[in-house]
């Protein structure tokens, strides 16, 4: 039986803001310098939060495809952006635009199965369903992507003789990168994999909460809860996988020789 | 002639007119460090390519021959010897698999470990090997893939003498008998006197004497 969630009243949201002063006190007393960055992070999420409650709201109701796509694509972009700030090595132009592509190929698979076989739901573009799920997987590859990336091209530095050792024994590109390619790969799947270990038991999950909150039954909540990790495991897999694959023969030239940047 | 070098330049470091390193036989470089040694070997390997001339292998130029065949032929040993994870004998093995060459049994690979005088089992860890057994595991490495042209850069220079001496008299008795080209940079003139039929002296980046011995 579904039942409506108890809405929080203007005055009662404005009472949690007083949290937020009393950890203002806190840092004030302790003389941790932090109180113009927490302020401007209650401030930035206040404003976020609303407009995309507004868009959210008007988008929802309005069930254009177009809408919904937009907003994936929006995400998208946003996700891709977030990336390039968030890895702090430098980056060649040609391994930019393969995270960009990893991102897109990757997530959009796994979307497609996602929403089409998986879930089956009708019309396919609802925008109930596409844009928070697609915002998970979004958002959990993109931090696959940051970690596996990061790994890559410190991998390619810190492991130059050892690449270089293998090229001149005669090891193709592809045999001499394959350790730094499978340890960037693991890398970014891991934390994935990790958090399936304690979901249910150390905590829940935001999704399935946010469900059970709502009033859907605790049952319906886990088969959502398990189909979208599934699907965030692979979509973290396949754009990874993307990335350092590809990524990787950013290191080579047409002549098999380890080329670094920066 | 093995290799020919026709007015290479390679950044700041390498300037060449003209120079040939004849077939199956030993050549030492010599010269001292800075002076470019290094860059050439690894121009002679394509793991760079000059910025102007040509490096013909055979008679080829070796901006033509696949990078990956020509290395399977003319392979390079590092001044720092790669060392591979796992044991002695996973890294004797790797080499063949870089160069998708069948695996060898125990006994070969035991032969090729005293070759280079190196006395551990083929289970020793590799990690736990010192700098110099490093380089002999290294050089064993390559003897291992038998390839028609040996780059060695200073192969014994963490070796104490009279391990240096045994080490270069096996791999030069090793090419000798199997007429392969050695081409070995060393650090001193008296080993290039004993060992090389050819002796180059690198200088500021170009070729200053080169005598047969």
């Amino acid at each position: 039986m579904m039942m409506g969630v108890v809405d929080i009243g203007f005055f009662n949201l404005l009472a949690g803001y007083a949290l937020i002063l009393v950890v203002l006190v806190m840092l004030r007393q302790r003389n941790i310098k932090k109180e113009t960055e927490l302020l401007i992070a209650v401030v930035r999420m206040t404003i976020q939060l609303v407009l995309v409650g507004y868009i959210l709201d008007y988008i929802l109701g309005s069930q254009r495809m177009w809408m919904t796509l937009a907003a994936v694509a929006i995400m998208e972009v946003f996700a891709v952006q977030n990336i390039y700030q968030r890895v702090k090595i430098d980056m060649t132009p040609r391994f930019r635009s393969i995270v960009a592509c990893s991102m897109a190929f990757g997530t959009i698979i796994t979307m497609i199965f996602f929403f089409f076989v998986l879930l089956s739901v009708k019309p396919w573009y609802s925008p109930r369903y596409v844009i928070p799920l697609s915002g998970m997987l979004i958002g959990n590859s993109m931090t696959g992507i940051t970690l596996g990336a990061e790994r890559l091209l410190r991998g390619f530095h810190d492991k130059k003789e050892l690449i270089e050792g293998a090229l001149m024994l005669g090891a193709t590109p592809e045999r001499a990168s394959r350790e730094i390619i499978n340890e960037s790969f693991t890398a970014a799947i891991l934390p994935t994999i990790n958090s399936m270990v304690g979901m249910g038991i150390v905590f829940l999950p935001g999704m399935m909460s946010g469900q059970i909150l709502s009033g859907v039954p605790a049952v319906t909540a886990i088969k959502y809860q398990m189909a979208i990790m599934f699907a965030i495991l692979a979509s973290v897999a396949f754009t990874v996988f993307i990335l350092v694959v590809w990524g990787s023969k950013t290191f080579f030239n047409d002549r098999a020789q380890l080329v670094l940047y920066g | 002639m093995a290799f020919q070098l026709e007015q290479v330049k390679y950044k700041d470091i390498l300037k060449i007119d003209k120079f040939q390193i004849p077939e199956a036989k030993i050549t030492c470089i010599i010269g001292e460090s800075g002076s470019g040694k290094t860059t050439l070997l690894r121009l002679l390997n394509n793991l760079i390519s000059p910025d102007e001339g040509s490096i013909f292998y055979k008679g080829r130029n070796i901006e033509d021959i696949d990078p990956i065949q020509l290395r399977r032929e003319v392979v390079m040993l590092p001044q720092n010897p790669t060392v591979f994870s796992g044991s002695v004998k996973d890294n004797l093995l790797i080499g063949l698999e870089f160069a998708e060459k069948d695996e060898v049994r125990n006994d070969v690979l035991s032969e090729i470990l005293r070759l280079a005088q190196l006395d551990k089992p083929l289970s020793t860890i590799a990690s736990t090997l010192s700098g110099g057994e490093k380089q002999r595991l290294a050089l064993a490495r390559i003897m291992l893939l038998e390839p028609e042209v040996i780059l060695l850069d200073e192969p014994t220079s963490a070796l104490d003498e009279g391990t240096e001496e045994r080490v270069i008299e096996s791999v030069v008795e090793f090419a000798k008998g199997k007429t392969r080209t050695l081409i070995m940079v060393v650090h001193s003139k008296s080993i290039a006197q004993r060992f090389a039929d050819v002796a180059v002296t690198i200088q500021g980046g170009g070729v200053v004497a080169e005598e047969g011995l």
